[in-house]
C-alpha cells in the first residue's frame, strides 16, 4: 500500500510531508534524549532485517496463498514507539530511493500510513493495555492480531482519504475503501500473525533480547505525541491553506462529484489564470467546451465545437512527440560528449 | 523481493561511485531540483498530457550526463508500476466522458487521466532513481543533514543502508535452506516461519552488536565522519536556478502543443 507520487497532489504530499517531519523530528528528539548510542545501529539492523524478513513467506493453512511480515508492529514491539516511526520512516525512505517502491513526494503520506499508525496508535492503545507487559499466551497473540489489523486498516484508510483528496484518481470513494479495507483486513491477519509467532519464538529463546532492547527504549508518553501532532497539525493546515488558494483541484474535484456535474478544470485564482492562459487553449484539455453540451453526440456539435480544438488537440499530439524525440535527442548527445574532467583525472 | 534487489541496491551504488558532472554537483543542488521537480509535475490538472512530456528533460539529462544505464532505471520502473496502472486503468471506467476525438477515435477523459498519471509515474520516480544513481546513499546523507533533517534520522538511514546487504546475506542463506529441505519452495508453514524469523532476528542483533563495538574501537563517537565538507559552488546555484527557471517555463506554457502547433500549423 505504498503511495506513487504519480497519485497525489502537491497540497496532499506537501501536508503530509509536514506531519511526517513533525513526527520524525519528534521522535528523533525523543530518541536523542533517552538513547544509548548503540540504539541508533540497532535501529538500523533491524530495518534491514525487516527488508530481509521478505525474503521468507508462510503458508497460510487452508488458503493456499502465503504471508510474509510488513514490520511496522514488530519493530514497535521491539523498539518502542519513537526508533520504530524512525525505522520505518528510513525503511521506506530506502524503499524509495532504491526500489521505486512509493514515492518521494508520498514518502509524507507513507511515513504516516505505515509507520504513525501501529507505531503510536495500535501500539499504546491496543497492545500494550490488551497485553499488560507479557509478550506470550493467548492474550499477547490476540492482542498482537487485533493491534495489527488494526493498524493496517487505518493505514489503507488514510491511503484511501489521500488518493482522494488529490484527486488525481477518478474513483468514487466508497468504491476505493470497499476494494482496499477486506484486503488490508486479510493482510493485517497474516501480519498480527507473524509477528506473534516471531515476538513468542525470540522470547522464549532468547529473553533478553527483547529486555536488552527494551531497555534502551524511550518511556512512550502520549501527551508529548498529542502535542507534536498538533503543532504538526497547525502547520500542515497552514501549508494545506497556502497551496489550497493557488490550487484547489481536489476540493473543485469532490465538489464537481457532489453537484454531479463534470470537473470543470477552471483555475481558480489569478495566477494559475495568468500562467495557464495559453496552455488553457492548447493543452489536451477541451472539456471546457462540454459545460453546454454534455450528453450530446460529438459530430453534431461540431458547429458549436469549431475545428480549432481538433487542430489543438493534434499539435498536442505532435508536439509531444517532437518534444519527446528531442528530449532523446539531447539525451544522446549528452551521453556522447567526453566527460573532461573525469578523464584527466583518470 | 528476490535476493536480486539487493545486489540491485548495490549497484546503484557502484553508479554514484562515477565522476561526471552531474555526480560533481552538491547533493544538496539535486535534492532541491528533484523536489522542485515532482512539486511542479505533480501539480498539473489530471487530464493534462502534452504539457507533461517537455519534463522528460530532466531525468533524461541527468541519466545522459551521469552515464547511467537507462536499461537499469527502465527495469526498476517496471517493476514498481502495477500499482499505478491498476489506479491509473480505473480512470477509463469511472471518467466516460469524451473529451477529444483523433479521426474517428473518440477519447475520454478517463484515458487521458489513465495516460496523464502513467506518465507522472514515469518522470516522479525516473527522476527519483536518476537522483540517487547520481548522487549515492552517503552524499545524499550528508546533503540531508545539511538541509536540516535530524542527524538521528539520517545516521539511521544509512545504517540501514549499510546493513541491508549484511542481513540479505543472512537470510538469502536461510531461504536457501529452506529451499534445499523442503523440495525448492520459498513457503514454510507458520511454526517453523515463526522460528525462522526469530533466528535472522537474533542473528542480526548480534551481527549488529559486533559491527558496532568493532566501531566503537575504531573511535566512532555516534557521528558518521565526513570526509570532506562539500562546498556549494556557482556550478551548483546555476543547476538549481537553471532548470527552475525552465520547470516554471514549462508549467506556465505548454511547450510541446506550441512546438506542435508550430510544426502542423493547426489551431489558432
Amino acid at each position: 500500500m505504498h503511495m506513487a507520487d504519480a497519485l497525489i497532489s502537491p497540497a496532499v504530499g506537501g501536508t503530509m510531508w509536514a506531519v511526517a517531519a513533525g513526527l520524525i523530528a519528534h521522535a528523533a528528539h525523543k530518541v536523542r534524549q533517552t538513547a544509548r548510542d548503540n540504539l541508533v545501529p540497532m535501529m538500523g539492523v533491524l530495518g534491514a532485517f525487516v527488508f530481509a524478513v521478505q525474503m521468507l513467506n508462510f503458508s497460510i493453512p487452508g488458503t493456499g496463498s502465503s504471508g510474509h511480515l510488513g514490520g511496522g508492529l514488530l519493530l514497535t514491539i521491539l523498539l518502542g514507539p519513537h526508533a520504530a516511526l524512525l525505522t520505518m520512516a528510513s525503511i521506506l525512505t530506502v524503499q524509495a530511493l532504491f526500489f521505486a517502491d512509493g514515492g518521494l513526494l508520498a514518502l509524507g503520506c507513507n511515513i504516516f500510513n505505515l509507520g504513525f499508525f501501529p507505531a503510536f496508535v495500535a501500539y499504546p492503545l491496543i497492545y500494550r493495555p490488551w497485553t499488560r507487559g507479557g509478550h506470550t499466551g493467548g492474550r499477547a497473540w490476540l492482542g498482537t492480531i487485533v493491534a495489527a489489523v488494526a493498524g493496517l486498516l487505518l493505514g489503507a484508510f488514510a491511503v484511501v482519504v489521500e488518493t482522494k483528496l488529490s484527486g488525481i484518481s477518478a474513483l468514487p470513494f466508497a468504491t476505493f475503501a470497499v476494494l482496499m479495507l477486506p484486503i488490508h483486513l486479510a493482510i493485517g491477519l497474516v501480519e498480527g500473525l507473524a509477528t506473534a509467532s516471531v515476538v513468542t519464538f525470540v522470547v522464549r529463546a532468547r529473553p533478553e533480547a527483547i529486555a536488552a532492547v527494551r531497555s534502551a527504549q524511550s518511556t512512550a508518553g502520549l501527551r508529548p505525541v498529542l502535542a507534536g501532532l498538533a503543532v504538526a497539525a497547525l502547520l500542515a493546515g497552514g501549508v494545506a491553506s497556502w497551496f489550497a488558494s493557488t490550487h484547489p483541484d481536489g476540493l473543485e474535484w469532490s465538489n464537481a462529484k457532489v453537484t454531479g456535474k463534470e470537473e470543470l478544470e477552471v483555475p481558480a485564482s489569478a495566477i494559475h489564470e495568468r500562467l495557464g492562459n495559453v496552455q488553457e487553449k492548447t493543452a489536451l484539455l477541451p472539456d471546457y467546451d462540454f459545460r453546454a453540451s454534455e450528453a450530446t453526440a460529438t459530430e453534431e456539435e461540431a458547429p458549436r465545437w469549431p475545428a480549432v480544438s481538433m487542430g489543438t488537440s493534434v499539435a498536442g499530439l505532435v508536439g509531444s512527440l517532437i518534444t519527446l524525440a528531442l528530449v532523446v535527442l539531447l539525451g544522446l548527445g549528452l551521453r556522447s560528449l567526453p566527460l573532461r574532467r573525469a578523464s584527466r583525472q583518470s | 523481493m528476490a535476493l536480486a534487489g539487493w545486489m540491485e541496491v548495490g549497484r546503484m551504488e557502484e553508479l554514484a561511485r562515477l565522476d561526471t558532472p552531474v555526480h560533481r554537483l552538491d547533493a544538496r543542488a539535486k535534492l532541491l531540483t528533484t523536489l522542485a521537480f515532482l512539486v511542479v509535475v505533480m501539480s498539473f490538472p489530471r487530464h493534462v498530457v502534452s504539457g507533461l512530456v517537455p519534463f522528460a528533460c530532466y531525468p533524461l539529462v541527468l541519466i545522459s550526463l551521469g552515464r547511467i544505464p537507462v536499461r537499469q532505471i527502465g527495469r526498476k520502473i517496471l517493476v514498481a508500476a502495477p500499482f499505478a496502472v491498476v489506479i491509473g486503468l480505473f480512470n477509463p471506467l469511472f471518467d466516460r466522458q469524451p473529451v477529444m476525438t483523433l479521426g474517428t477515435l473518440v477519447i475520454t477523459g478517463g484515458w487521458l487521466s489513465c495516460f496523464s498519471i502513467l506518465l507522472r509515474f514515469v518522470l516522479t520516480v525516473g527522476a527519483a532513481l536518476a537522483l540517487v544513481a547520481c548522487t549515492g546513499m552517503y552524499r545524499l546523507g550528508s546533503g540531508l543533514v545539511q538541509l536540516g533533517v535530524p542527524r538521528v534520522f539520517v545516521m539511521q538511514l544509512l545504517f540501514l543502508h549499510r546493513y541491508l546487504f549484511v542481513v540479505a546475506e543472512e537470510g538469502g542463506k536461510m531461504v536457501r535452506a529452506v529451499a534445499a529441505r523442503s523440495g525448492g519452495t520459498r513457503t514454510v508453514n507458520r511454526c517453523v516461519y515463526g522460528s525462522l524469523v526469530g533466528h535472522l532476528l537474533l542473528r542480526s542483533l548480534d551481527r549488529a552488536e559486533r559491527v558496532y563495538r568493532a566501531m566503537v574501537a575504531r573511535g566512532f563517537d555516534g557521528q558518521m565522519p565526513q570526509m570532506q565538507r562539500p562546498v556549494w559552488r556557482a556550478t551548483d546555484l546555476a543547476f538549481v536556478a537553471g532548470w527552475t527557471a525552465f520547470f516554471v517555463l514549462a508549467r506556465a506554457w505548454n511547450l510541446a502543443a506550441e512546438l506542435g502547433r508550430a510544426f502542423s500549423g493547426g489551431g489558432p
